[in-house]
């Protein structure tokens, strides 16, 4: 074992935003310098000159040096090391493993690898105070101060890290921080167990919901997770089956039928397959009246009807079916699209849920048809305010601690952050949506875009098959005990007993060079029948689907390549181990592809074949471990007949809002609300411009406004581009989950269509993230939800191609004085749109152009101000909100206007558009001139619509809206187009930057320089 | 003028990840680019032969795990130094972009260092930048080139070197461009130095201006329609009843090598 540091010989800025960030925890006055050191351990024997070269390959010999000894600086008061734990993905510790291999010829043996850690040393102006306990932190040391600790704390998760502290004293005397390798040491119980379930049924409820007992263990072996009130000599449990009684019954007539009690892998393999989060029951299941459920009946059932209506002019090409929805780009290529969430882990580990919901995701898109290249990020995050202070906790003594709203912030915007750009996908969009009743459970939405040729030499590419006889083959990451029960998990509420192994770090530069192996090579050379990407269910979900392509599958577990020795059967099947795909390839290939995958270095693996048997067998070594029908595990779940109830509506009465004389100081407020605010600092530190499509930017005008619309041009040689938006209406769940979601597809149609997109040509994405299902209150919200998506998507044409739900997204736990708590996200329906446009040169920016352009309101605008952003951050809800009217979606009205403005952007006819969405009209026009840096000057008194309140003119969200400006020369040819709809004319941008805004009665009821509502707009995430 | 076609190999694997708009780039500028895998490079060494011009693209090789560049500079030298150090010394043409910067560097193809950004984030903006040998032409990359915008997108892009090394890289004219406030600062209201470059050094050239390191990608305004201001423009263009370019600013630079060899 060596152990090599690491340091900056020139100024490291890293230590100045370290400083930065520890000041910010309130050590302001005491904090002096921060230093920073680099570790690698490395668990392998070097002789001198492998030392001398590892140096040179770890270091810069122009900025850093590399030494055996850790020298620390000549002032400090502390040193920290942070590490991460035995099994954590350490891309930093492989990168060096590979380096070293490479050019210090070292030898690794299986198992030995190299662990990177960070040292940090601090420095304190102020004497420090010893700790009155370590808290919850699982620090070794007994070293440390209250500051150094809330450094530390700041600093790691203990979920994934270890951290260490050595007061300079202890440092010094020790000769600097003591040696630690996480190394993965199993016990190596790898043997199959047999499930006993002819049991009592309160014995199966257990089984269901806490899983496989595992043996018995002394009580005081600690690390493992106790079936609760057992005493000692407590069983352990291998994690939740989340496996209900019928479920498990119908499992048991199944065995006892065979003859014999199932096997434990077969078990998990049923509990993986039959998941919610890879069956979705409950869209699957008869709900009420709907005896096909709410996919069949109004998700598809929407697609479906809309197939049928287009006709020759369906672009659909592949929906539903696979891992990624495709409509045709052009006569040569399809674009795929795909939107995931990955909520649970984002609540655990911020970072590492994001970083693999936006790579895992990107394999969604590898894995549709024969492979689509990835062109196209999109992140969504709905999180609690930063300053959100909730402390919450997992268990009731109050040692879990949920993670603070800022670090689930941070944490998660870090995560797409290196996914994305590491992975060298551009994001052109994103949201941030702020609500408290977030605080429990984050939303993390991630989505991709892909395009892939319609041929691939002269088979159909988004059509694949494995056929019998193909090898089973695993490419990418190995197999660890990573993400053991990810998918059963995520079906159930976050609650104390949530395993830690549910959560991973995303190695995005593994998945990089398989990536560019399969669609830049492989795919073109016809090396595999089929693929598939290995997400949630690991091996097994991947597996099973591809065998239900060929009708059976042989799988031989002993040759899946894993990261370390132990791993039981089961685990090695349900592992949702990162970075992998699963391909059918043929034998005559598998030469050829080994080769190439080999070149560039990739591991591949066979571990099995395709046959046509309608079994599915795992033999592990010559053991047969898992012997069940196909049919079984893809159709034997018995369906539940789920019944909605409708919540009791409130009694609030109708109050009417106060009046003001002036509206200036509530926009400039309402401007710095999280929701409004420009989040510049995200968009900023994702990589829009890589690939070269960029057309219309996160970050619009001079103003730098976030758009909540972006197009692109994937084909250099193809004016052709996309234009892809998104639409949610969180705050108007609770009031109305109809309107909320005709609104969220009025608002991804409408923003994509302000930006230039032909709503004929346009299809839409679902993402539903909910609460408990088990609550029939919450499935009549979503009933409502899902038919109005059927209801608002026919009405427009624009079919769904592809959709994820998310349920339970409800967080149990306690609070700071240990009292029970749950927190439900509002009811959240995610919607994204893409449109596929003849010409880039035609789609439009928001960002006012020209001084002396007419700006013209398109829709009605009406007393809707039910669940707005103006009476959530201005009328303080606290003060009870009044019951007003939820925006509703007049789709014929809006189906119209939409057209006439595409037909107008043909002949280019507007000079910058922008859709009116959260905030009102007032936000909309302040961005739009915001962006081109010029003012307005506005009259309400034409303006059309329902409204009567000046307030209502400025903030009601009414849907179908968008705000346009036009060259004056061309005003009248605008009109005549237009003549069908309702818009108005309501003022001229002007060179001055001030907007005025006059009333109906000549009365000035807004008079703002756009410099401070630009000052106010960039404050709210300006340190951020 | 010769009509021999000039052909640029483009390195890719390992996470670089801009090789086919790199690619695309030269192609537009009439040259014959080539992407090769590093580890098909380390296979046959001798390919590099039948290039006039090596690019190593933007990327994120290695996920800049060791710093931005090192790993994949170490795999080049641990395999093929001695064939980069005869082609630099040949009549031939080296360009590295962001990530190939970088693994210059880490080469010592170009001196000096690119550390993190002063505020150690990953940054996506775009930048002006106004070239220190406009007039003097030393570098073919960089001729006739006054001032360009382009977007830079980096974590560890500070240009630093200790005070000699800054003298000597003055004195022989190296620095090829450097931040400047002008069109798109303006337009953005942006600082013009975006991760706190001494000397405001965005591009680097070797002493005989063949070897070329930039931060900024050209290839990423290779079109008219990747300008963040190109709606504006167009407004302007129409009303004014002038055609819309089709490219952008950043071709110059590959137009200019591919002409050297003409």
């Amino acid at each position: 074992m060596h152990r090599l540091f690491v340091k900056y010989t020139i100024p490291d800025s890293r230590s100045k935003v370290y400083k930065k960030r520890f000041d910010a925890l309130g050590l302001k006055n005491k904090l002096g310098a921060v230093y920073l050191a680099e570790c690698y351990t490395i668990d392998a024997s070097l002789n001198h000159k492998q030392i001398q070269a590892a140096k040179n390959l770890l270091a810069n010999p122009l900025a850093q040096s590399a030494d055996t000894a850790l020298a620390a600086p000549r002032h400090f008061n502390y040193a920290l090391e942070i590490g991460y734990l035995p099994g954590v993905t350490d891309n930093i510790g492989s990168s060096a493993k590979e380096t070293l291999a490479d050019g210090a010829k070292i030898k690794f043996k299986d198992g030995q690898n190299v662990y990177f850690s960070q040292i940090i040393f601090v420095t304190f102006n102020t004497p420090t105070t010893p700790p009155r306990s370590s808290g919850h932190l699982s620090l070794k040391r007994r070293g440390g101060s209250t500051e150094a600790l809330k450094i530390a704390a700041s600093l790691y998760n203990p979920l994934i890290q270890r951290a260490a502290i050595k007061s300079r004293e202890e440092f010094l005397r020790d000769g600097g921080m003591d040696l630690f390798a996480p190394e993965v040491k199993l016990k190596g119980n790898n043997k199959v167990s047999l499930v006993d379930l002819n049991i009592a049924d309160e014995e199966l409820i257990k089984l269901g919901k806490l899983g496989i007992p595992n043996r018995v263990i002394p009580a005081k072996a600690g690390i493992l997770k106790k079936d609760s009130g057992s005493g000692a000599g407590m069983t352990h449990r291998r994690g939740s089956l989340a496996l209900g009684l019928d479920e498990l019954k119908v499992i048991r007539d199944y065995f006892n039928k065979l003859g014999r009690k199932p096997t434990d892998i077969e078990l998990e393999t049923l509990a993986q397959t039959w998941s919610e989060h890879c069956k979705h029951t409950i869209f699957a299941d008869p709900l009420d009246e709907l005896e096909k459920g709410l996919y069949k009946t109004y998700i598809k059932g929407a697609t479906e009807k809309i197939r049928r209506q287009k006709g020759r002019h369906d672009f659909c090409v592949s929906v539903f079916t696979d891992n990624a929805g495709g409509i045709s780009f052009d006569k040569d290529y399809i674009v795929c699209h795909k939107v995931e969430t990955h909520n649970t882990p984002s609540a655990l580990d911020p970072f590492g849920g994001s970083i693999t919901g936006i790579v895992g995701v990107n394999r969604d898109v590898l894995g549709f048809g024969l492979g689509a290249k990835p062109i196209a990020n999109f992140y969504g995050f709905c999180l609690a305010e930063p300053g959100d202070k909730t402390e919450l906790y997992r268990d009731k003594n109050l040692t879990q601690p949920m993670l603070s709203a800022r670090r689930i912030l941070d944490g998660v915007v870090a995560g797409i952050n290196a996914g994305g750009n590491q992975s060298g996908i551009p994001t052109p969009l994103g949201f941030l949506n702020f609500d408290p009743r977030y605080r429990g459970k984050p939303l993390v939405f991630a989505g991709t875009l892909g395009l892939i040729p319609k041929k691939i030499g002269r088979q159909n590419s988004w059509e694949k098959q494995a056929k019998r006889g193909d090898l089973i083959v695993m490419i990418g990451g190995r197999v660890g005990q990573d993400g053991i029960h990810g998918a059963t998990f995520a079906s159930e509420g976050l609650d104390k007993d949530s395993p830690a192994t549910a959560v991973q770090i995303g190695d995005p530069i593994t998945q990089k060079k398989f990536s560019d192996a399969i669609v830049k090579e492989a795919r073109g050379q016809n090396l595999y029948h089929s693929i598939t990407d290995c997400g949630a269910g690991g091996l097994s979900s991947a597996v099973g689907e591809m065998a239900g392509q060929s009708g059976g599958c042989e799988v031989w577990l002993e040759k899946v390549p894993l990261k370390y020795p132990g791993l039981a059967p089961w685990q090695i099947w349900i592992s949702e181990s990162q970075e992998r795909m699963v391909l059918a390839v043929p034998k005559n290939k598998w030469q050829k592809l080994e080769k190439l995958m080999e070149a560039r270095g990739v591991e591949a693996s066979v571990f099995g074949k395709f046959t046509g048997s309608g079994k599915c067998i795992i033999k592990y070594g010559k053991n047969i471990v898992l012997d069940m029908d196909m049919d079984f595990l893809h159709n034997g779940r018995p369906r539940h007949k789920q019944i909605s109830s409708k919540p009791r509506v409130g009694t609030d009465t109708i109050r009417p809002l106060p009046h003001k004389n002036d509206y200036s100081d509530q926009i400039l407020r309402l401007l710095q609300s999280p929701n409004l605010a420009s989040t510049e600092f995200v968009s900023q530190q994702y990589d829009h411009e890589v690939q070269a499509s960029s057309v219309l930017k996160p970050l619009q005008g001079r103003g730098k406004i976030n758009s909540e619309a972006a197009v692109i041009k994937p084909l250099p040689d193809s004016k052709k581009a996309l234009v892809l938006a998104y639409g949610l209406h969180p705050a108007y769940a609770e009031l109305n989950p109809y309107n909320m979601a005709a609104a969220g597809i009025d608002t991804a149609i409408r923003a994509a269509v302000a930006a230039g997109a032909d709503i004929d040509y346009l299809a839409l994405l679902d993402n539903f993230c909910w609460c408990s299902p088990q609550e029939p209150e919450r499935l009549w919200q979503l009933k409502e939800s899902v038919r109005a998506c059927f209801d608002v998507a026919t009405a427009y044409g624009t079919p769904f191609i592809s959709g994820k739900d998310s349920m339970y997204n409800d967080f149990k736990g306690f609070s700071r004085d240990g009292q029970p708590v749950k927190i439900s996200i509002p009811p959240t329906l995610l919607i994204s749109a893409v449109s596929v446009v003849p010409d880039a040169e035609k789609t439009v920016s928001l960002d006012a152009k020209l001084s002396g352009d007419v700006i013209y309101i398109l829709g009605e605008t009406n007393d809707e101000m039910g669940g707005s952003e103006y009476i959530e951050t201005i009328v303080n809800s606290k003060i009870g909100i009044p019951k007003l009217p939820v925006p509703s979606v007049n789709s014929e009205k809006n189906y119209k206007l939409y057209k006439a403005l595409f037909a107008a952007n043909q002949k280019n006819l507007i000079a910058s558009a922008i859709s009116v969405n959260r905030g009102g009209l007032i936000i909309a026009l302040i961005k739009k001139l915001m962006g081109g840096g010029l003012g307005a000057e506005i009259n309400l008194a034409d303006f059309p619509g329902n409204w009567t309140e000046n307030y209502q003119a400025l903030f009601s969200e009414s849907q179908g809206r968008i705000l346009v400006s036009v060259d004056p020369k061309k005003a009248g040819q605008f009109e005549k187009l237009m003549s069908e709809n309702i818009f108005a004319k309501i003022g001229q941008i002007i060179q001055a930057p001030i907007l005025s805004i006059i009333d109906k009665n000549g009365k000035t009821i807004a008079d703002i320089k756009i410099s401070d509502s630009l000052k106010a707009y960039q404050s709210t995430f300006k340190e951020f | 003028m010769t009509n021999i076609p000039i052909k640029i190999i483009v390195l890719a694997g390992y996470g670089l990840n801009c090789e086919e708009e790199t690619a695309l780039a030269f192609n537009i500028a009439g040259g014959q680019a080539e992407i090769v895998h590093i580890n098909d490079f380390i296979d046959r060494p001798n390919l590099i032969n039948k290039y006039q011009i090596l690019a190593i693209p933007g990327g994120f090789s290695y996920g800049d795990d060791l710093g931005s560049g090192k790993a994949y500079a170490n795999k080049l030298n641990n395999h093929l130094k001695s064939r980069l150090n005869e082609f630099a010394s040949k009549d031939k043409l080296i360009m590295g972009i962001c990530n190939g910067f970088q693994i210059l560097t880490n080469l010592g193809l170009l001196p000096g260092v690119l550390t993190f950004n002063d505020n150690n984030r990953y940054t996506c903006r775009w930048v002006d930048v106004v070239s220190r040998v406009a007039l003097d032409t030393k570098s073919p990359w960089l001729r006739g080139v006054k001032s360009l915008s382009l977007p830079i997108a980096h974590g560890e892009g500070k240009f630093t070197a200790d005070d000699e090394t800054l003298k000597s890289i003055q004195s022989k004219k190296m620095i090829g461009a450097v931040y400047y406030t002008g069109e798109m600062c303006e337009y953005q209201n942006l600082k013009s130095n975006p991760n706190g470059s001494l000397l405001d050094i965005a591009m680097m050239t070797s002493a005989d201006g063949k070897i070329l390191g930039t931060m900024p990608h050209p290839e990423r305004a290779m079109f008219f329609t990747q300008l963040p201001n190109w709606p504006l423009i167009k407004e302007q263009l129409i009303r004014a009843g002038k055609p819309l370019p089709k490219y952008g600013q950043g071709l110059r630079i590959f137009r200019n090598a591919v002409e050297y060899f003409k």
